[in-house]
């Protein structure tokens, strides 16, 4: 088992992720939704940073995804349910989901599903601490926390004081050779795969939006608080 | 037609009225016992190697349904005595509760002539009590005598009064051997009955009739028996106190025989917890109290006779709400294996013992003179020859007509081999002849 | 968990926790616009009423609709269960349509467990002639986890007809299980004679029990079974066992009043008391749907295609 992140980089990461909310999203209209359930601790992490950068208090939520996931029935026994709290509402808002690892996309296809049902937020920005690639969805971040190639057997786990005691990421070796899945390469999007592992999309360097699909959002245009 | 000679060679002879328990050969020919003895010799007999069997005499069943006339569905006089046959009996006592209730001679005729057709066991059949089962008029017990009927039953149901059967008993006592037979229970008490009342019927949200039920009547009916001094035999027990109250009678010296069932004698209430109808019987299993009572009065004597109380219903009967499902278990098939896995194997009943349950007590009861041994030249053959050591799962294809076996898909150790009638095989390499 | 939901012996005490932690949610959800979830999408739903039970079957329809699932529904005095047809044959009928799950009330005792024997989906009990009602249990212990904090070591009175009530059983069975301690009141007559071999206590005068309850769970008295002889009268019941304006007063301050409904408004509570607010018996019905919702989820949610349970020789 080794160590991806330690507690000051867990710091730093989330640190940088409030800023760039910040910097792109802006803070009006926007909520935060961390993903049960450690998502939902990290959530409140970034909320404290951006409290901390802006000075303004962005409502957090916690979903629990259990009963929008695919795979329901595919397991002895159905999957543990966590608790789904959002005492708002998203219609109109910004939702900032926030997880702990990206890894198929599964978990956060189940995440929108569920807030669609919930509202209709005007948009949704995803933000994870670690991206470790085999999207099996296209899904991807718009904030990522480290970016760490893998084998599609290892274990890739986010620990947080709150939970664990104590703040870090790891990865647990699988076994490797016939545990291996092909991934498809999404075009033009990812560095090509290195035998066995996979490098995830690099952070920070969102395609640029298509001509005439969006507009960057600017200052004054958005609704709500 | 001359039957078949059939020299058994070598088989372990177990003969309770004779006290013979030894290796030896047996010739049968004519319908009768033709010798016993080592190294017999039969040149134009057929040789039956009989390495590790068992042979006795045929097995006798005293308490028994097989539902014709009226009740086809659920078993004929045919399929019946072939189950007997395969069970390794060769006479059987069929129970009076049939459509019409055979409470004259013209029934007990008509079943005796259909088992006469089918030639698989001898028939004995019993009378009824009452006219119709109805509990108020006797029925015509003189005349049913006279057609050669000797026990007397309208189980099914209990004589509803005190009154009425002393009258029986006492009518009875003009008929040397007549035995009045009775199913005693307190319909008051066991009235919508489903189970044992116990823990296990409250557990299971079903109505349950006490042990007193039985008890009170067993009492009642020793009471007219030593009132009338009439001979009384109690069917089917299921309790420890009945089995006590039966101990004090015989020990005040009253005419007072009592049977039990091979179910009763294996399952207890809490059995019923998957709520399998096959286990739903009347009396029904009581708790593991009463059950150990029930062993030891067959090993002292209390208990005189294994009887099968063989009781089959149609598969649509038996596979219904357990509320709605008529009781009662077959068990023609698996008496004699159930008495050897559940008695003999562990030390409960000596083999002699058990087969002296089996056949000679209810032979005696039944006045069945052919049957129930002694096994000597002269007697007629009416024989059972079973390997004790083999072990098969009850599981249908059955020879009766019905599958309400309470011991399906259980494991039973002893299994028939040859059922000899009169000298002629009904069973052979554990296959019906016919 | 079990495949089947058919008694309370089928649940562990870390099976109740998790049913009434995943009933949480959904209650949640019930709290949202949109009360749906797809957990249970394409998965078909049978509610088997042989027992006309209008609330209680609106409350399994309900539960399995905010699943997603699809629904039928088998009622008395519809269809082939009125014309007689055997359960078996309606059992075998429900399989070859591929139900998922079977809810089934009938009036005879372990009918659930025979209808395990013919179908292989997953099999519920809605209430079984006088034997269990686990839903009903489990909706019970859930609104009193949820009003007094705890389970183990609550004080609980279940009072009237226990011998012929399966909520008394199975609500006996699951308090029990859950640590709490448990007295059944009523006339001699109508409390089972062994029932100490259940782990509770019997008494025979409610007056003295009240004063030391978290919990009065009323039974609802069938007025039928005066006719077999175990009460004089409505009225004598009334008297001695009713839960009426006095009575109320000697429960301690927080306790619980609770009903399985439908209730009998002047004879085990009194309309007054039905409508005060330590009155839980609205809740109850609310929280039934939230209960379901976590037995189907937990029972379907696990791997499908599994082969009937076998019915195990004793």
């Amino acid at each position: 088992m080794s160590k991806i992140l330690g507690p000051d980089d867990v710091r730093r990461a989330l640190a940088r992720i409030a800023h760039e909310i910040v910097e792109r999203e802006r803070t009006g209209g926007l909520v935060l939704v961390g993903i049960a359930d450690r998502g939902d601790h990290l959530a409140l992490r970034l909320a404290g940073e951006i409290a901390k950068i802006e000075g303004v208090e962005v409502p957090v939520g916690i979903l629990d995804i259990t009963f929008y996931r695919d795979d329901i029935g595919l397991s002895a026994e159905a999957p543990e349910v966590h608790e789904t709290k959002i005492p708002f509402d998203i219609a109109g808002r910004t939702v900032v989901l926030v997880d702990d690892v990206l890894f198929t996309g599964r978990t956060i296809r189940a995440a929108m599903d569920a807030l669609t049902d919930l509202g209709r937020a005007r948009r949704i920005r995803l933000a994870v601490l670690v991206d470790r690639g085999h999207r099996e969805l296209p899904i991807r971040a718009d904030f990522v926390g480290k970016n760490v190639p893998t084998q599609l057997s290892d274990d890739v786990r986010v620990l947080v004081t709150e939970v664990d005691g104590e703040d870090g990421a790891v990865v647990e070796e699988g076994t490797t050779g016939s545990a291996l899945k092909e991934t498809p390469a999404v075009a033009g999007q990812e560095a090509p795969a290195v035998a066995g592992q996979e490098a995830p999309a690099v952070a920070g360097q969102e395609a640029p939006a298509l001509a005439g699909q969006e507009a960057p959002a600017v200052a004054g245009q958005e609704e709500g608080a | 037609m001359a039957s078949p000679e059939l020299l058994f060679r070598g088989a372990r002879v177990v003969d309770p009225r004779a006290g013979f328990d030894e290796v030896a050969d047996v010739l049968v020919k004519d319908g009768v016992v033709a010798d016993v003895g080592r190294g017999l010799g039969g040149a134009s007999a057929e040789v039956v190697g009989c390495d590790g069997l068992v042979l006795a005499p045929g097995l006798v069943d005293l308490h028994t349904h097989l539902r014709e006339p009226g009740f086809e569905q659920k078993e004929t006089v045919e399929t019946g005595t072939r189950a007997a046959a395969a069970g390794g009996f060769t006479a059987v006592a069929p129970m009076a509760n049939t459509d019409p209730v055979a409470d004259d001679a013209s029934v007990i005729a008509e079943v005796r002539a259909a088992a006469e057709r089918a030639g698989l066991a001898d028939v004995f059949p019993v009378g009824a009590i009452t006219k119709g089962l109805e509990g108020e008029v006797l029925a015509e017990i003189g005349e049913m005598v006279a057609a050669g009927v000797r026990v007397f039953s309208d189980d099914g149901r209990c004589v509803p009064t005190a009154r009425t059967l002393r009258n029986a008993l006492t009518y009875a006592l003009a008929f040397d051997e007549a035995v009045i037979a009775e199913h005693c229970e307190d319909a008051s008490l066991s009235s919508g009955q489903q189970m044992h009342e116990g823990i296990s019927s409250f557990s299971l949200g079903l109505a349950g009739q006490p042990a007193a039920a039985e008890d009170a009547i067993v009492f009642r009916d020793i009471e007219m028996a030593r009132l009338t001094g009439g001979r009384l035999h109690v069917c089917h027990l299921s309790s420890a106190r009945s089995v006590e109250l039966v101990r004090r009678a015989k020990s005040d010296g009253l005419r007072v025989s009592a049977e039990v069932t091979p179910h009763h004698l294996v399952f207890i209430d809490e059995d019923l917890r998957t709520y399998d109808t096959n286990r739903k019987v009347n009396p029904p299993f009581r708790a593991a109290s009463d059950r150990e009572a029930l062993r030891q009065g067959l090993a002292d004597g209390t208990i005189d006779v294994i009887a099968t109380d063989h009781a089959p219903h149609a598969v649509e009967e038996k596979e219904a709400e357990f509320d709605r499902a008529p009781p009662g278990t077959i068990g023609l098939e698996t008496a004699l294996a159930v008495a050897l896995t559940e008695l003999v194997a562990p030390g409960i009943l000596t083999l002699p013992r058990a087969l002296e349950t089996l056949s000679c007590t209810p032979a005696g009861i039944l006045g069945a003179r052919d049957h129930g041994g002694p096994i000597e030249a002269g007697r007629p053959a009416n024989l059972v020859l079973f390997d004790p050591d083999e072990r098969w799962i009850v599981e249908p294809p059955f020879a009766s007509r019905s599958r309400n076996s309470a011991f399906l898909g259980r494991e039973l150790l002893g299994r028939v081999r040859f059922t000899v009638l009169h000298g002629e095989l009904t069973v052979s390499e554990g296959k019906a002849t016919r | 968990m079990n495949q089947h939901l058919l008694s309370m012996h089928d649940v562990s005490a870390e099976d109740v926790i998790r049913i009434l932690d995943t009933a949480e949610s959904f209650r949640e959800v019930g709290t949202r616009v949109i009360k749906k979830v797809p957990a249970l999408r394409g998965r078909t739903v049978v509610n088997l009423f042989y027992e006309n039970s209008t609330r209680t079957r609106i409350s399994f329809e309900l539960a399995a609709k905010r699943l997603s699932a699809d629904v039928i529904n088998f009622s008395s005095g519809g269809s082939s269960v009125s014309k007689g047809e055997s359960l078996k044959d309606t059992a075998l009928t429900l399989q070859a349509m591929g139900a998922d799950a079977i809810v089934i009330r009938h009036s005879s005792s372990g009918s659930p467990f025979q209808l395990t024997k013919w179908v292989r989906g997953h099999v519920l009990n809605a209430g079984d002639g006088t034997h269990e009602h686990p839903t009903q249990a489990l909706l019970d212990l859930y609104t009193m986890r949820e009003r007094l904090g705890r389970l183990e070591g609550l004080r609980v009175a279940i009072v009237g007809d226990v011998l012929h009530s399966r909520v008394a059983r199975s609500l006996s069975f699951g308090l029990v299980k859950m640590g709490a301690d448990v007295t059944l009141v009523g006339p001699a007559t109508l409390i089972p004679a062994d029932a100490p071999q259940w782990g509770v206590h019997v008494s025979h005068d409610v007056d003295e029990v009240l004063s030391k309850l978290d919990v009065c769970y009323l039974l609802r008295v069938q007025t039928e079974r005066q006719r077999l002889e175990y009460f004089p009268s409505v009225r004598e019941y009334a008297r001695l066992f009713g839960l009426n304006r006095s009575r109320v007063s000697l429960l301690p301050e927080g306790s619980l009043i609770m009903h399985p409904g439908p209730m009998n408004r002047g004879v085990e509570i009194d309309s007054d008391v039905a409508d005060l607010p330590q009155s839980v018996i609205e809740d109850q019905v609310t929280n039934g749907i939230a209960v379901r919702m976590a037995l189907l989820y937990l029972l379907l949610g696990g791997r499908q295609g599994e082969a009937a349970a076998e019915v195990t020789d004793g």
